[in-house]
């Protein structure tokens, strides 16, 4: 058996422990959902840190700096910033005024049914393009790293998702969050360790490290180039690419803030001040680990090159092909395990926080009014939705295939959080004057037109030279109707001109007046959910 | 374990808007208000300046400042030690909200009947 199958088995075992270890004490819906609410500062910390940094961040981001240097890094900055939005304006209020998901914050003082069932929606929506993102790249990682071991892209999605179902329909919260913390950790352990090794290739001289990757020789088109990629440039150039990068720069700074599988990470601690302390410590982890990403970017641009990475795997290999060249067999088999533990640590709270959005938002407050038919009946409904959701990933990511080009579809979820989830949240906390319509125009418009500008840029329309690989070819062969990739600079001030615009039309006293108990509880803390008591 | 049913002593619509019109009340939003907002505006425009300086100043990034390192390299990191420090200096001050978030809460307690 190969090591790197031997490392995933021991996580699998593991987080398999912690799963049972879950079931056997997790009683009622807070626990379901929310882990009882008893989970601490730095538990929620690596759990976030776990939830957030996926396998498109750990290995999607160290090959971009690998291969375009600087401009690549920008991503990690901006993973990073984003949690700064979180600490100020979202994760205290959240805590204090909702109970499993996002859609508790909106229809505190709204009317429930419109806002729970759009809600619903961007939540799925939102989670399904980053579901997807993960499964498939799941199964194109096993295909890569796993050469050889007998198990193949087909095999590698449907563990994936079993395995993820099985620890949140047992498990739920609790489990997932232990798995998201054991999963932290191996992939800060692994980041610093093999930080450490590039910095010891270099001797530890700082300057020999950035002089080496201010001149990375490859081929460009078959032409040897010598490129500074320490410099800005790579990525975006004109005409479009400043524009592009700002864009971006929208999503990063207020996407996160709308994920709803990592809003519902503040509902497992026991109160606001919990709930803040854990988002300092999911930044220091976060953080910490970006800046790493740096070092492992540049260190495969200089010690692995460019061209190497891509004959051998591409752009997500930037990462292990490092450890390959750095730590021998062994180290490359480490790195890979925990890349699968990455990509099922997240897939697992993407799942707990669809299914929570299906069960709580959809199925009770939007069909049922707000009322369990029977006792226990919501807890039922999301590992059922779990389940559904689960099979649907499997059977789409295996449709797709491991050619799919999946690499833009966790950027359209970001994009969706950003302009749809984002404005509405925030007005609804600290704008006296919002209501349904607000809520309902905001909703809808950021989705619309996220999705829409989404399908009428250079995404999804282009026109590829004949023999593309399937992998990279446009969805629609036409010149994009929209220049710009990333769609944030338009979608999200669309996002809340619609919340604002329909907020100033409609008149809804009952959602004013209401306003004082909200702003009231989410500064105080009066009346929010409790932890429970065992 | 009790779910959340109407009656089990949350206050009334009166006394939350008691609450929310007092004093104390307002004193707390205001000393929030004035750590927030600044925070939030200067981390904005602090981040934005990134990719706004990479996209259309990449000659100014492209400085070097020492040995091969760049401005814009710097910049980039110097978003990492920002974005910890109004962490820690939230931090801090949101001992002060804690507090005066307790004295609320005491005195809506008293009003209970110090339940």
């Amino acid at each position: 058996m190969s090591i790197p199958l031997m490392v995933f088995l021991v996580f699998v075992v593991m987080t398999l422990g912690v799963t049972y270890w879950a079931a056997m004490r997790s009683r009622g819906a807070s626990a379901y959902f929310a882990a009882g609410r008893r989970i601490t500062a730095w538990q929620n910390g690596f759990a976030v840190a776990g939830d957030f940094i996926s396998a498109a961040s750990f290995l999607g981001v160290v090959g971009l700096i690998a291969l375009q240097g600087f401009d690549g890094f920008l991503y990690s900055v901006g993973g990073f910033i984003a949690f700064v939005t979180i600490l100020l304006l979202i994760a205290e209020p959240l805590r204090n005024t909702g109970k499993y998901t996002m859609g508790d914050v909106l229809a505190y003082r709204l009317r429930p049914r419109p806002v729970r069932a759009l809600t619903a929606l961007s939540t799925l929506t939102t989670i399904l393009f980053y579901m997807i993102a993960q499964m498939v790249g799941a199964g194109a990682l096993v295909t890569l790293l796993l050469t050889g071991s007998g198990i193949n892209y087909n095999v590698a999605v449907t563990g994936v998702g079993i395995l993820m179902i099985v620890y949140v329909v047992f498990g739920g919260m609790l489990a997932t969050t232990w798995v998201q913390i054991i999963k932290a950790m191996l992939l800060c352990a692994c980041a610093v360790v093999l930080t450490l090794l590039v910095l010891h290739h270099f001797h530890f001289h700082l300057a020999d490290f950035f002089s080496a990757a201010s001149q990375v020789s490859y081929h460009q088109s078959g032409i040897p180039v010598v490129r500074d990629f320490v410099q800005a440039g790579l990525r975006y150039k004109p005409p479009h690419g400043p524009l592009d990068l700002v864009s971006l720069s929208f999503i990063f700074a207020f996407g996160t803030a709308g994920l709803p599988h990592v809003l519902v990470k503040f509902y497992t601690v026991p109160d606001a001040k919990t709930a803040r302390k854990s988002v300092v410590w999911a930044m220091i982890l976060i953080g910490s680990f970006y800046v790493m990403t740096s070092v492992m970017g540049l260190g495969a641009a200089a010690i692995v090159g460019p061209d190497y990475i891509l004959t051998h795997g591409g752009t997500n290999m930037a990462g292990p092909l490092l450890a390959h060249a750095l730590g021998g067999e062994v180290f490359l088999a480490i790195v890979s395990g925990v890349a699968f533990a990455t990509i099922l640590a997240v897939v697992a709270g993407l799942t707990i926080g669809a299914s929570a959005s299906f069960a709580h938002d959809f199925w009770v407050n939007v069909i049922h009014h707000g009322r369990e038919r029977r006792h226990g009946e919501t807890v039922l409904v999301a590992r059922m939705s779990a389940l559904a959701i689960g099979a649907i990933s499997i059977g789409i990511a295996l449709l797709l295939g491991p050619s799919a080009n999946v690499g833009i579809l966790a950027t359209f979820g970001m994009a969706v959080a950003a302009s749809a989830n984002f404005p509405v949240l925030v007005l609804s906390i600290f704008w006296r004057r919002f209501n349904t319509t607000g809520a309902i125009a905001g909703l809808s418009v950021g989705l619309l037109s996220t999705m829409g500008l989404l399908a009428a840029g250079p995404n999804v329309m282009g026109i590829d030279p004949p023999g593309a690989a399937a992998s990279v070819r446009h969805l629609i062969q036409a010149t994009p109707w929209f220049p710009l990739e990333n769609v944030g600079i338009v979608s999200v001030p669309l996002g809340f001109f619609a919340a604002w615009i329909g907020s100033v039309l409609g008149n809804e006293p009952t959602a004013e007046a209401r306003f004082n108990e909200l702003v009231v509880r989410s500064h105080t803390g009066l009346g929010a959910e409790q932890a429970s008591i065992h | 374990m009790s779910t959340s049913d109407a009656g089990d002593g949350k206050p009334t619509q009166e006394e939350w808007d008691r609450i929310a019109g007092s004093r104390q009340f307002q004193d707390l939003l205001a000393i929030k208000r004035l750590f927030i907002v600044p925070a939030l505006v200067f981390f904005l425009l602090y981040y934005f300046l990134l990719p706004v300086l990479v996209g259309y100043a990449p000659k100014l990034m492209g400085t070097r400042v020492f040995s091969t390192v760049t401005l814009g390299y710097l910049i980039a990191l110097s978003q990492f030690l920002v974005g910890w420090l109004i962490a820690g200096l939230y931090l801090r001050a949101s001992a002060k909200f804690d507090r005066l978030t307790r004295d609320i809460l005491d005195e809506v307690q008293l009003g209970h009947g110090g339940r």
